[in-house]
């Protein structure tokens, strides 16, 4: 199985699902000629043209809803945003058009689309440009989100996308791009709504998604070392969310920690630890904990940039809270 | 710093706890975990295991004291420290703890008319008195109440607790605030049963389970059927007056260290009533019956694996004082397993007395080889009414004899316990 980076494996998957359906197109800024902002669409222009992969200008708002047009005239569009943090301006085009065009038009209108592209804090960038937005994409009913955390799943998961027919916010990051995973050769598809185990153990849940994933196999690593295991469920896909998974494990271990990089208040993070107090109440010996990022706008400091989000200390911590584990 | 040790709730019902007995005296090192006192509550007498530690500087309520929960009982420092301010303190809580229970309920429904008055300005005031205290937020009583008792444990901490039958309250928390947690949980089942009271299961999750039989059970299930299956029972029952013969035991008793049991004059009575009746004393042979030599006289005592019933033998050559110190020594030896079988076996009569389990009357059934059994019932105060109709008040028992019909018929059952029922209650007749 060949290791490939995790830019790659998203370049892979919109290659073999241009080349498998003619209506497959990718638009956004510097996505063709500059060959995208972050490589993602290296030689796409030179293998499908002008026509398909689509140069657009600075106005996220725009080119969302030329996406979201396209969709409805029966094209599948990939509209690559070169930061969620940018997707801000496009923000009426997906909750009010792409999310609810189905469910307005009774069925008559599908919105076959893709909107990926890096999400949350990277390095040095800032308040305005370090942001995790999933919780406000999940929040709308009628968008699928997926937060894959290596290259297989990043691979598998936006064919699958690229195929549904509704909209599908598809979550990326900067800092996963040149993460190395293997990838078989052959075509794989990988299901929404299916949580993935990365590492067994019966002492407690850490739930997470996305780039904190690696942190949290880390932390577990470092865990392993004291005694303690970690069980690490990777939900890949958080509408829809692989519930089942998540409630199995805590019945299990009787303790649950959430990772998730975006702000604590109203996040995915938090609505899952609320399912999950209510779903496994009896099971559960302490409240469920949230690993987040805190409750600021990312500071440019880089020391106080790294304190601000989640960290392996942090979940480690955490991991030791909901075993009673004295520290520090 | 001094700190007061609280009465905990030591059972899930106990309000008041007396204590019985205190295993550390002013001035001891007190170890957290370590026995401070004994306390009887509700149930059972249960041991006060200290969370604090230091020196035990003041035991604030004495062996044979009764204290609510929440009442201070001690004051745990460190030696020599000096308890005056936290004296005071503990005295003015009892001082506004002890105003009369009526009036708090006054105090908290004039308040809770004032919150009602405030909120809707207008409104007839006693008229929200009752919509208002229904509102949890202004309970004010039943939800202090409920947070006296409150125990803080993880939600799968319950779950185990309600699984293993296991009160919460009697199991350390090692949590935040002392939250009682799975490891909790965990370890309070490693501890011996006796440590943790037991709420009572469900009917339904008690599953049957089967109890094999002792080798005693066996010959008690033999021997008994036997005796039902085989000898027609009859049986006689009477009322005897014992005023006299309690007043013969106490004039007996008088001065003496070691006092006659009232199963020494039965005994005896017994005794001597069978000398007259001699066809009482006897067995079923099959083809003959046979009327003993002696009156060896059965008492049953009762042993956790069954019933036992020493002999005192040849009971009309001894008198009640010498058949008491025979008695005494078998019971002695039949509570201790050590009875040999020759004092147990063959009785000629026996006698069961149930009078001091509260039991009224009862039918025994037979013990052979003998072929009737006397079952003797409480002895209470009940009104009698004489030949002239006159009323008054007598200490009674009600005797009931049971009889081996093979052997003897009614008419010479009744005539038996007639003379026994006259010797009680007239005891110098057996002189006659």
């Amino acid at each position: 199985m060949p290791t490939i980076t995790f830019r790659e494996a998203l370049r892979q998957a919109m290659d073999e699902e241009m080349a498998r359906d003619e209506n497959v197109i990718l638009l956004g800024e510097e996505v063709a000629q500059y060959n995208g902002a972050y490589k993602v669409s290296q030689g796409l222009l030179d293998k499908y043209g002008p026509k398909r992969v689509i140069d657009t200008p600075i106005s996220e708002e725009g080119f969302t809803g030329i996406g979201i047009g396209a969709a409805l005239a029966g094209l599948r569009p990939i509209v690559e945003w070169m930061t969620f943090s940018f997707s801000i301006q496009a923000m009426d085009q997906v909750i009010n058009n792409a999310a609810k065009m189905r469910y307005m038009s009774g069925g008559q209108f599908a919105i076959p689309a893709v909107f990926r592209g890096p999400n949350g804090p990277a390095e040095y960038l800032s308040a305005q440009h370090s942001q995790a937005l999933q919780s406000i994409y999940a929040h709308a009913p009628g968008l699928k989100v997926v937060a894959p955390s290596t290259p297989l799943d990043a691979k598998g998961l936006l064919k699958t996308a690229i195929r549904d027919d509704n909209p599908v916010i598809f979550l990326e990051a900067e800092l996963m791009y040149s993460l190395k995973g293997d990838v078989p050769e052959e075509e794989y598809l990988i299901p929404f709504g299916k949580a993935a185990i990365r590492r067994e153990g019966k002492d407690a849940t850490v739930v997470g998604f996305s780039k904190p994933v690696t942190m949290v196999l880390t932390s577990a690593d470092r865990l392993a070392k004291e005694g303690i295991e970690v069980e690490v469920i990777d939900l890949r896909s958080i509408r829809p969310l692989d519930e089942h998974t998540i409630y199995e494990s805590v019945k299990k271990t009787n303790r649950c920690v959430i990772v998730d990089e975006a702000w604590p208040f109203t996040s995915v993070g938090s609505h899952i630890a609320w399912l999950v107090s209510k779903n496994c109440f009896d099971y559960l010996d302490a409240p469920v904990e949230l690993v987040s990022s805190e409750d600021v706008p990312m500071p440019y400091n880089h020391r106080l940039e790294l304190a601000a989000q989640p960290s392996v200390k942090k979940i480690e911590s955490a991991v030791k809270k909901v075993l009673y584990i004295e520290q520090e | 710093m001094a700190e007061k040790v609280l009465m905990i709730a030591l059972s899930p019902t106990m309000e008041t706890g007396t204590i019985v007995k205190w295993n550390k005296k002013e001035g001891d090192a007190v170890e957290s975990g370590e026995v401070l006192c004994e306390v009887e509550t509700d149930k059972a007498t249960m041991e006060y295991e200290s969370a604090q530690e230091g020196n035990l500087l003041k035991i604030l309520v004495q062996e044979g004291e009764e204290a609510r929960i929440e009442d201070p009982i001690a004051i745990i420092g460190e030696k020599g420290e000096d308890v005056t301010d936290i004296m005071k303190e503990i005295g003015e809580t009892r001082a506004k703890v002890h105003v009369p229970e009526e009036e708090i309920l006054e105090e908290e429904k004039h308040s809770a008319v004032i919150a009602a008055e405030e909120e809707q300005a207008g409104g007839e005031a006693e008229g929200e008195v009752a919509a208002v205290s229904e509102r949890p937020g202004i309970a004010l009583e039943s939800r202090e109440k409920e947070e006296a008792v409150r125990i803080k444990a993880s939600p799968l901490a319950r779950q185990l607790a309600q699984q293993h039958n296991l009160d919460l309250k009697l199991v350390k928390g090692s949590g935040p605030d002392g939250r009682v947690v799975k490891r909790d949980i965990e370890a309070a089942l490693k501890q011996p049963p006796a440590r943790l009271i037991q709420k009572p299961a469900p009917s339904a999750v008690i599953a049957p389970e089967e109890i094999p039989l002792s080798g005693k059970r066996k010959v008690i299930a033999q021997r008994i059927s036997e005796s039902k299956f085989s000898a027609p029972h009859y049986y006689l029952r009477t009322v005897v007056e014992v005023d006299n013969l309690m007043a013969a035991r106490t004039r007996l008793n008088k001065g003496r260290d070691e006092k006659v049991s009232l199963n020494a004059f039965l005994i005896k009575f017994t005794a001597e009533a069978l000398k007259r009746h001699r066809i009482i004393n006897t067995s079923w042979g099959g083809d003959r019956i046979i009327q003993f030599g002696t009156a060896d006289i059965g008492i049953a005592v009762a042993q956790p694996d069954g019933l036992i019933t020493p002999i005192v033998r040849d009971c009309w050559s001894k008198g009640i004082i010498q058949i008491d110190k025979e008695l005494k020594v078998l019971v002695g030896k039949a509570l201790n397993n050590r009875l040999r079988p020759q004092d147990y076996q063959g009785a000629t009569f026996t006698i069961s007395n149930l009078g001091t389990f509260g039991i009224l009357e009862f039918t025994a059934i037979i013990n052979p080889p003998g072929s009737a059994i006397l079952a003797v019932g409480q002895i209470r105060r009940e009104p009698m009414v004489d030949e002239g109709d006159n009323i008054s008040i007598k200490s009674t028992m009600i005797l009931t004899l049971s009889c081996d019909h093979r052997v003897f018929d009614g008419a010479a059952g009744a005539l038996f316990l007639k003379e026994l029922k006259e010797m009680i209650e007239y005891p110098i007749k057996f002189l006659y």
